[in-house]
């Protein structure tokens, strides 16, 4: 069994993206602190830091969870991936496009954990509906938006993704 | 905010995890983090040890024992909402999980955490209430089993000593042809309901109640059945005039009060809720009685 003596740095191993990476982190550290000030994977953005606004979402083994809900150390266990996973060698991805073109963000601080939860439900559930993209929306919080055109780049990388299964 | 410094423990067995609590003054146990992170993180909770369960296999999973399904404390309320068992055979859990949260945070979330953690209004401590489940408390002085209705105290207060930790919850399922309904309002999807009701629901063949159970949460400092309105249920007929005048009990319960939702709005909402619950809960009892008898 290991401990993380108060107060004490201690020497992790985190699964980020596909890497391992050493960090020395506090008992108490965060996955979401671990993430920007040790990882330096800044896309993660932390607002409310008791689960409520969303923003900082990312994938533990696949599925959607609050980074800040997380400590580093427990974070071990998982393979983590964050929104700077989306894009390949720097090109958008189709929903982050989406997003792009239809202004689907304003000021962009909740957009990295609502690309976590869109990339979970277009990944589970293909056929997904407006309600089924609004509901999955509601872990989440957006002060510009409105959240239509949200809904809106969903949608489209849905249908568009349809088209191109249908097609092959 | 951040929390609090302490130091953290990461046991992968119940045995380890027993002796650590045992052997501290100011320990809690992190189940999946979805209400004590967030009073950490507030400092509303300040342990000087944490105790982490998420590496004990052994607390996690869903099994079948006899007649009842025992689900570990640490079963992910996602594992749950996915569940075909839960689906067949605790199908009034599976309504309420729906509305635990968010899938971010059900992903997580654990049936342990929250019916150890018991806000007022949490929908797995109501469902357990609603269904007479029965808990496994493990300590290194062995084990005690607690009805639901030992275990919620009070307020946020359970009957845990500070040795003891939740191991899993047995729920013993209603017969297939028992009609179910979970129903709250809340003032967004995913928040804590101000208002929630369970219903269950067993007709004879006559088309009399045999047996119900009608939970309220979010009413009181803890779920609690209404058992005026099952007493007057019981035996007869459930016309409408029979079922709102059961639910009627439901307004003259005790009920806390806030600044935000006064004792008289709550009592308003649990009778609207309750009847809401109920007929939904009798509809499908009528749709079973009859695929069951055919």
């Amino acid at each position: 069994m290991k401990k993380l003596e108060v107060g004490e740095l201690a020497r992790i191993s985190l699964c980020v993206n596909g890497a391992q990476h050493a960090v020395s982190v506090e008992p108490r550290t965060t996955l979401g602190d671990c993430l920007r000030n040790d990882l330096g994977l800044t896309g993660t953005h932390l607002g409310c830091e008791h689960g409520v606004c969303g923003a900082c979402t990312v994938h533990v083994n696949g599925a959607t969870a609050r980074s800040c809900l997380m400590l580093a150390a427990q974070a071990q266990r998982y393979e983590i991936h964050t929104v700077e996973s989306l894009a390949g060698n720097g090109e958008l991805n189709d929903l982050q496009q989406a997003f792009r073109e239809l202004h689907g963000l304003q000021c962009g601080f909740c957009t990295p954990g609502i690309l976590m939860t869109l990339t979970e439900l277009l990944r589970d559930m293909p056929e997904a509906t407006e309600e089924d993209v609004r509901l999955a929306l509601s872990g989440h919080i957006c002060r510009c938006t409105g959240y239509q055109n949200i809904v809106a780049a969903a949608m489209r990388t849905l249908e568009s993704r349809r088209a191109v299964h249908e097609r092959a | 905010m951040k929390p609090s410094p302490f130091s953290l423990h990461l046991p992968e067995s119940l045995s380890e995890a027993l002796d650590l609590l045992a052997s501290r003054d100011n320990a809690r146990v992190i189940a999946g983090g979805q209400s004590l992170m967030p009073m950490l993180n507030l400092r509303l909770a300040f342990p000087d040890d944490v105790i982490d369960l998420n590496g004990i296999a052994e607390l996690a999973g869903l099994r079948e024992d006899g007649d009842d399904i025992v689900i570990g404390a640490m079963t992910r309320q996602r594992d749950i909402e996915f569940s075909p068992l839960v689906a067949e055979r605790l199908p009034l859990l599976k309504e309420a999980i729906l509305n635990v949260g968010h899938r971010q945070t059900r992903n997580r979330g654990t049936l342990g955490g929250s019916v150890c953690h018991l806000d007022p209004s949490a929908e797995q401590p109501t469902v357990a209430i609603a269904m007479d489940a029965r808990l496994s408390l493990r300590s290194v002085r062995g084990e005690r089993m607690v009805s639901m209705r030992e275990f919620a105290v009070d307020l946020m207060t359970s009957c845990l000593e500070p040795d003891e930790i939740l191991a899993a919850v047995r729920f013993t399922p209603w017969p297939a042809r028992a009609g179910h309904a979970f129903i709250e309002y809340g003032r967004r999807h995913g928040d804590f309901a101000i208002v929630s009701a369970a219903a269950l629901v067993l007709l004879d063949a006559k088309g009399a109640v045999e047996r119900c159970s009608l939970t309220l949460g979010g009413v009181a400092s803890v779920p609690f059945r209404v058992e005026a309105a099952e007493r007057l249920l019981h035996g007869n007929v459930p016309t409408e005039a029979v079922v709102r005048a059961a639910c009627a009990q439901a307004a003259r319960c005790e009920a806390v009060g806030d600044p935000t939702y006064p004792a008289w709005y709550r009592q308003r909402l649990a009778q609207r809720l309750l009847e809401r619950a109920l007929f939904k809960a009798l509809e499908r009892a009528a749709v079973l009685s009859q695929e069951h008898s055919s």
